[in-house]
């Protein structure tokens, strides 16, 4: 609660610290280089690490952050800083031609140092190395504390400028970790940055948590917690950290699931006896029931728009995917193949559904294309779960399990990138990547 | 306080509970549910094991063969049709209830964790249902018997493979007022 009141201030204090536009040809120059066609050729980007000049080490390596974004985005190939020619920090000492010699379609060039007040100024230019011409400048003056976040607000501008696309690194993810074993389990609902790093806490509980789901503001989780012997929803504020039940019905109470505007929720309830699927209005608790059927009916998820509600059934006989209207009407199958999809969650675009389905045993997280119903697996490993797009649509955040223990990773839409998130000790599941954060791109 | 121990309940002379004469001997004791605990330990860290710690010797001593009621039934994957073998585990339970009028029960129902959560939230509550429907058809009034589900997040093998799966695709009776 303290710390996100707090990470709240320092916001604030980043966006004043945020000199825009600082060199006149960065303000129309965005590159438009077309890879959406040819994604498995990554863009060649060399990325030379920043200058460093202060007392002691940087807390930060910034410059790598920024690498490490970029790369897991699979869009981009970082090339190795062994192969460059010069090691240019200021624009003046940049020279094209060593970057087209080693083949580097961008270059990011920069500079941190220590200004007075414990501050840091991080400087930084992003280059088309083909068409000689900076397209990106910015210096930031921020504290120790919020480097890690200009790093992922720089991958964010870089990202933005060479593929069109917002960059979605400086987001947050929401997910349920689980340690001490059988005896003493503990759970803990916690938030971190979008690659894992910097994880705080918002509620402990000795009994099981999940499904974590950011409200389309950012504000508030909606999640499942069993504090009370059984599930019940509520929806906690993550600045305050007041929160109320919103869903304490006999039988089981699940799957909460926010309307575009953040005014209704989905949510999964037996208290007829069977799981279906109700929308509740936000601000009166009215229930309105969806689904009247005997099978289950759950992990309920709306289209961008709210015009539909896609959900999990085992109607047919298995778990599979279903579509019908917000109202409840015009209920269609959307998939076919395969014993066991679930979990659906749409794309922001609204044409792809991210799900988890059964292949010879091994349950990966793929996607499904609804123009055409093609379904499209992105990882190899064999127990996924709980798939979220990023705000940009173009990873899938995820949970499985690696050398026997719970953890996060995320997967370029193109399957062809994965990375594993940093996290705590202890298992990892049910992760759910927020929306873009509205303070920032308020600027 | 509840009793929440999931351990073998021994009952001697299942034939007859009427010829135990004394209920004293089919409550499940504090040192009996530490025998569990330990065989839950025993699951953790092998992965493998005898389903619901099953491991209580059968008592002797009386004329009637002794015979251990589990507290838990099993199930396939995301199944949640009770088989011959557990149909009788579930009858055991039945027949305890009736004689015991004073008991009530829980009926905890599990997965492992293949899947989904909120799937196997629902498929854990089909299971309990499943058992609580059983018990009824067997006699035993529904008012005695309430239903919750773990789905996949109480598991009671940590392990990520099919002995552990098999475990804890589960549902648990969790007696009170015994």
């Amino acid at each position: 609660m303290q710390h996100s009141s707090l990470k709240t201030i320092r916001w604030r204090i980043l966006l004043l610290g945020l000199c825009l536009a600082l060199f006149s040809q960065s303000a129309s120059a965005i590159l438009t280089i077309e890879i959406t066609k040819a994604l498995e050729n990554a863009l060649p980007i060399a990325i030379v690490p920043f200058s460093w000049s202060g007392p002691g080490a940087l807390p930060q390596d910034v410059s790598g952050i920024v690498r490490a974004d970029l790369v897991s985005s699979g869009r981009f190939d970082a090339l190795p800083a062994k192969d460059f020619l010069s090691h240019p920090h200021a624009d003046k000492d940049v020279v094209f031609k060593d970057w087209r010699l080693i083949k580097a379609d961008a270059l990011v060039i920069g500079s941190i140092r220590m200004v007075p007040a414990g501050r840091y100024q991080v400087q930084f230019r992003l280059y088309d190395v083909y068409g000689h011409k900076q397209l990106a400048g910015f210096r930031y003056v921020v504290t120790a504390g919020q480097l890690r976040t200009v790093a992922h607000q720089i991958s964010d501008i870089i990202y933005q400028q060479l593929t069109g696309v917002p960059g979605a690194f400086d987001t947050r993810i929401a997910y349920i970790t689980r340690s001490g074993g059988l005896r003493h389990p503990m759970f803990q609902l916690q938030i971190a940055d979008s690659d894992g790093y910097d994880p705080r806490t918002i509620l402990r509980s000795p009994q099981p948590l999940l499904t974590p789901r950011w409200s389309p503001d950012g504000t508030s989780i909606a999640y499942v917690s069993f504090e009370r012997g059984h599930s019940v929803v509520y929806v906690q504020n993550i600045n305050t950290g007041q929160r109320r039940i919103v869903a304490d019905f006999q039988g089981i109470n699940s799957a909460p699931a926010w309307s575009p505007h953040g005014r209704r929720l989905a949510l999964s309830l037996s208290l007829s006896g069977n799981p279906e699927i109700y929308v509740m209005n936000m601000s009166d608790g009215a229930l309105r029931q969806l689904t009247h059927d005997s099978s289950i009916n759950t992990e309920p998820c709306w289209s961008p728009h709210g015009r539909y509600i896609v959900f999990t059934s085992d109607r047919s006989g298995s778990p599979q995917i279903f579509r019908m209207t917000s109202d409840g009407r015009d209920l269609e199958r959307l998939t076919f193949q395969d014993i066991y999809n679930a979990a659906p969650c749409y794309s922001p675009n609204g044409k792809m559904i991210a799900l988890i389905t059964e292949q010879q045993g091994q349950f990966h997280a793929a996607i499904l294309h609804l123009r055409d119903s093609a379904l499209q697996i992105l990882t190899n490993t064999s127990l996924d779960e709980s798939p979220s797009f990023a705000p940009n649509g173009q990873m899938v955040l995820y949970a499985t399990i690696v050398r026997g223990r719970g953890v996060l990773a995320t997967v370029s839409v193109d399957g062809n990138v994965r990375q594993l998130l940093r996290t705590n000790e202890g298992d990892v599941h049910s992760p759910a990547w927020s929306p873009y954060n509205h303070q920032l791109q308020a600027n | 306080m509840k009793n929440r121990s999931i351990i073998p309940l021994l009952v001697l002379c299942a034939v007859s509970l009427a010829a135990c004469g004394g209920h004293e001997a089919v409550k499940p004791s504090s040192s009996a549910a530490a025998g569990g605990q330990g065989s839950q330990q025993g699951a953790e860290t092998s992965g493998a094991g005898q389903a619901g710690g099953a491991q209580g010797s059968a008592l002797g001593g009386q004329q009637q063969a002794a015979t251990v009621v589990q507290h838990t039934v099993h199930f396939a994957f995301n199944s949640s049709h009770i088989d011959a073998t557990n149909r009788a585990i579930v009858e055991a339970n039945a027949s305890y209830m009736s004689a015991n009028p004073q008991v009530t029960v829980t009926l905890q129902g599990n997965t492992d964790e293949r899947g989904t959560q909120e799937y196997n939230l629902a498929l854990g509550e089909r299971r309990a249902q499943a058992v609580k429907r059983m018990m009824v058809v067997l006699g035993v009034a529904g008012s005695r018997m309430t239903t919750i589900s773990f789905g996949a997040e109480r598991p009671v093998a940590l392990g990520h493979d099919r002995a552990a799966w098999r475990l804890n695709r589960r549902v648990d009776f969790a007696y009170s007022g015994n």
